[in-house]
């Protein structure tokens, strides 16, 4: 396969990108465990904070789905 | 953009997302499907969800007022159940006891006629008792004097009457 | 949506093409084409009147199927307004109600095998996200007149930090509407696109099973992302709606 060195650059910062999907992944793991944590220790509070669980996830994940994003446009878009 | 390599490989369209020409087009459509979607929730939907729900909650509202109602109501019926039930007791014991006296009272008279009849029986069995033994007594003195009388006689002897008769007083009263 | 084909052995993953937009009826697309965005959003608007509408029909005081699932997803929707927001948020439900309901409906129809995602553009959920922050913005306003800008001046802070805070929340006030918008149509993307490449690889035939089973797992999870995205989404709309209605901390 023949490409240029551009193309190959694109490839390898998609690549990299794609790293802040995991790191995100992370995030979202913590915030689901510490609130399954907080869960288990005060069960009768836990469903009233089930939307800032939401929330919490949501906001990590927005900025994994940033990076993602990151990656499409390297891929696609440049 | 794109970034097709002609010997094969990956071969990537570019990303539909970013073609600017499509915008106005999704945008105009976009608006038109969620003005669509307000206008069929405001004018009908959700009036129509809100008037059922409101409706439920009356409904169960209602309900929950009626069944209270209900519950005040057989709490009564057992109260005046209870009451009649009680009252009927007293009368019962009423009559029962009214009852236990009159037989009592009956009792008591027979009893008190019987035991009349008894003691007015005794002595007049006693009377008649004393009647015969009176007449026993007097015919064992008879008796006595007789035999007495006759055995003087067959002894040969000649007594008077009124010695004889003196004789077994004595006799008697020595004998106790 | 699994049109990956192999040519000369190699496979050919296009995980991008799904999201194309085409017309229905000639080849050109200008403002008021009909299209496949055009259709799937047509079938979306159809989906709610066929839920909210059709299905609560019967006005019944018991309900039947199809009104318990409207009047709960009335229900659902309705109390989290009334708790993220509180009371005076209530006006606002229609709003965001009709936002929740043509998301959920347009991220389902979406999983349907070939058909076309229409929340999976930018351009769609940009709309709404930046709708929602100019609802947002202008309501804060409206009610709050310069009071709003309260929302950016931390008055729990130090002093000193107040104007650094001030810039970080007015960074994070103007993200807002990409991170709300990016958020539903990455999501949506990512996971059609995953599907996409999974179904690439079920060409390969000693990898096929892995492939397809794959494929059916990510599909569950996709289901329960169509879901989690419509509610995050509404729910990030209340919680804005609520920082313009009382924005003191």
């Amino acid at each position: 396969m023949e490409g240029d060195i551009a193309q190959m650059g694109q490839f390898i910062g998609a690549g990299l990108a794609a790293i802040g999907s995991g790191a995100a992944a992370i995030g979202v793991g913590h915030v689901a465990g510490n609130f399954l944590a907080g869960a288990l220790r005060n069960p009768s509070a836990a469903g009233a904070q089930t939307a800032t669980l939401f929330i919490g996830i949501a906001f990590a994940e927005a900025l994994g789905i940033f990076s993602f994003l990151v990656a499409l446009l390297l891929m696609f878009a440049v | 953009m794109a970034t097709d390599t002609p010997d094969g490989g990956l071969s990537l369209t570019p990303m539909p997302q970013l073609e600017f020409a499509t915008f106005p087009h999704q945008v105009f459509w976009l608006i038109v499907a969620l003005v669509a979607i307000y206008f069929i929730l405001t004018t009908i939907a959700l009036p129509r969800i809100a008037a059922v729900l409101a409706e439920r909650n009356g409904t169960i509202t209602n309900d929950i007022a009626a069944a209270e109602e209900l519950k005040l109501r057989a709490a009564e019926a057992e109260k005046a159940y209870e009451k009649a039930l009680a009252d009927a007791r007293a009368e019962a014991q009423k009559i029962a006891g009214e009852t236990r006296d009159a037989i009592k009272a009956q009792l008591d008279e027979a009893t008190a006629k019987a035991d009349a009849d008894i003691s007015a029986k005794a002595a007049e069995s006693e009377a008649r008792i004393a009647e015969i033994r009176e007449s026993a007594m007097a015919s064992v003195r008879d008796v006595a004097n007789d035999t007495t009388g006759a055995l003087v006689a067959a002894l040969g002897g000649a007594a008077e009457a009124g010695d004889i008769a003196d004789a077994l007083e004595a006799e008697l009263k020595g004998r106790g | 949506m699994a049109d990956a084909e192999t040519s000369g052995g190699g496979i050919k993953i296009d995980p991008m093409s799904q999201f194309q937009v085409q017309p229905l009826f000639g080849d050109s697309i200008s403002v008021f084409t009909i299209s496949n965005v055009t259709l799937w959003m047509a079938l979306a608007v159809l989906s709610v009147i066929a839920l909210m509408v059709l299905g609560t029909r019967g006005r019944a005081i018991i309900p039947s199927r199809s009104q318990s699932v409207a009047e709960l997803t009335y229900g659902f929707v309705y109390k989290m307004v009334e708790d993220v927001t509180g009371k005076d948020g209530l006006k606002f439900f229609p709003y965001i109600f009709t936002l929740f309901l043509f998301i959920l409906f347009a991220n389902v129809l979406g999983l349907i095998p070939m058909s076309f995602t229409t929340t999976s553009h930018i351009a769609v959920t940009a709309v709404m996200g930046f709708g929602v922050f100019f609802v947002v913005t202008i309501v804060g306003f409206v009610k709050n007149g310069s009071g709003f800008l309260s929302l950016f001046w931390v008055s729990s802070a130090p002093l000193a930090l107040r104007p650094v805070l001030a810039v970080i929340e007015l960074i994070s006030y103007f993200v807002r509407p990409v991170s709300h918008s990016v958020r539903l149509a990455g999501a949506i993307m990512a996971g059609h696109a995953v599907m996409k490449v999974f179904a690439g690889f079920a060409a390969i035939g000693l990898v096929a099973p892995l492939a397809i089973g794959g494929m059916v797992a990510i599909y569950g999870l996709e289901l329960l992302v169509a879901f989690i995205q419509a509610y995050v989404f509404t729910i990030l709309t209340c919680v804005y709606l609520k920082d313009a209605l009382h924005p003191h901390h």
